[in-house]
């Protein structure tokens, strides 16, 4: 499981854990410049939170894709519109 | 999403019909589509549906204007949708389903990479099957944050203000989310990756 080794670099486990800390608003844009180029720096020598980087990210694209595809039955809306009394401005 | 400039509130106050309906319209799909990803049952949304628009409807007077319609609507569904998991007692405890937001995030686990696997291998209707369960296997406390952030795009403030907490625990939540799911999707993906690389 060349693959499934755990998270483990201690030479460098501040900057890990400060990377993982800081995922969410580093993919959010929510990070100073600064920051923002030390967060880089470590992706482009750590392997591991390379793949956690990415990984995460395509997890909330698949996520994103997949939610554009559930649209509201047409029936369903049909019975909402008639549980709000609203039949008559119903457009088709 | 924020269509609330097309919407006249006022008019909604004074209870005109065609505008409610307008604003039913707005807001339909992606209430439905909210109520789907929590409860992860068609009837079940359908239920959220319905009785978040009964509730506007009934309430909207007490719209101060304090957040945007939007998110006062999206917290309206989120209580329903929480009240029909209760009901139904899909979630023992949506108090005690998970560790406490001060605990250390997990670190993770599963490092094969499966982002550059070929688009077919995500389109899958097993792939697509293990996205659902991957996200009703969530906490309530992490999939009601993911769902309004990562799928209805709602901001950090927007989504505190719709489950009513602090910007901090919408963040904290948000990471536990994201790396929860992707620890999941790794399990079936990472062993994609290995079977391409073989």
């Amino acid at each position: 499981m060349a693959n499934s080794q755990k998270l483990n670099h201690d030479h460098e486990l501040f900057d890990c854990s400060r990377l993982l800390r800081d995922l969410s608003d580093f993919i959010d844009g929510q990070l100073s410049p600064e920051i923002c180029a030390s967060f880089e720096e470590h992706l482009a020598q750590c392997e591991n939170c390379r793949v956690v980087f990415d990984t995460t990210n395509r997890t909330i694209l698949l996520y994103q894709n997949s939610a554009k595809e559930e649209t509201l039955p047409e029936d369903a809306r049909e019975r909402l519109f008639k549980k709000l009394s609203l039949e008559d401005l119903l457009k088709k | 999403m924020n269509v609330q400039q097309d919407l006249d509130i006022e008019a909604l106050k004074n209870g005109d019909r065609a505008e409610f309906a307008k604003l039913v319209d707005a807001y339909s799909g992606h209430i439905y589509r909210l109520a789907l990803k929590i409860t992860g049952n068609e009837q079940d949304a359908e239920d959220v549906l319905q009785q978040t628009f009964i509730n506007t409807f009934k309430h909207i007077q007490n719209f101060e204007g304090r957040s945007s319609l939007s998110t006062w609507i999206y917290r309206v569904a989120s209580n329903e949708a929480l009240m029909v998991l209760r009901r139904d007692k899909k979630e023992v405890s949506i108090d005690q389903d998970f560790e406490d937001d001060n605990d250390e995030i997990a670190k993770p686990i599963e490092l094969a990479d499966w982002s550059r696997l070929p688009e077919s291998e995500f389109q899958t209707a097993e792939a697509s099957k293990m996205l659902d369960q991957a996200i009703a296997n969530l906490p309530i406390k992490l999939r009601s944050v993911f769902v309004l952030r990562d799928l209805e795009g709602l901001s950090i403030r927007e989504t505190a203000q719709a489950l009513e907490l602090t910007e901090t625990a919408v963040k904290t939540r948000l990471l536990r989310a994201r790396l929860n799911l992707r620890e999941q999707l790794a399990h079936y993906f990472g062993e994609k990756s290995r079977e391409d690389t073989k």
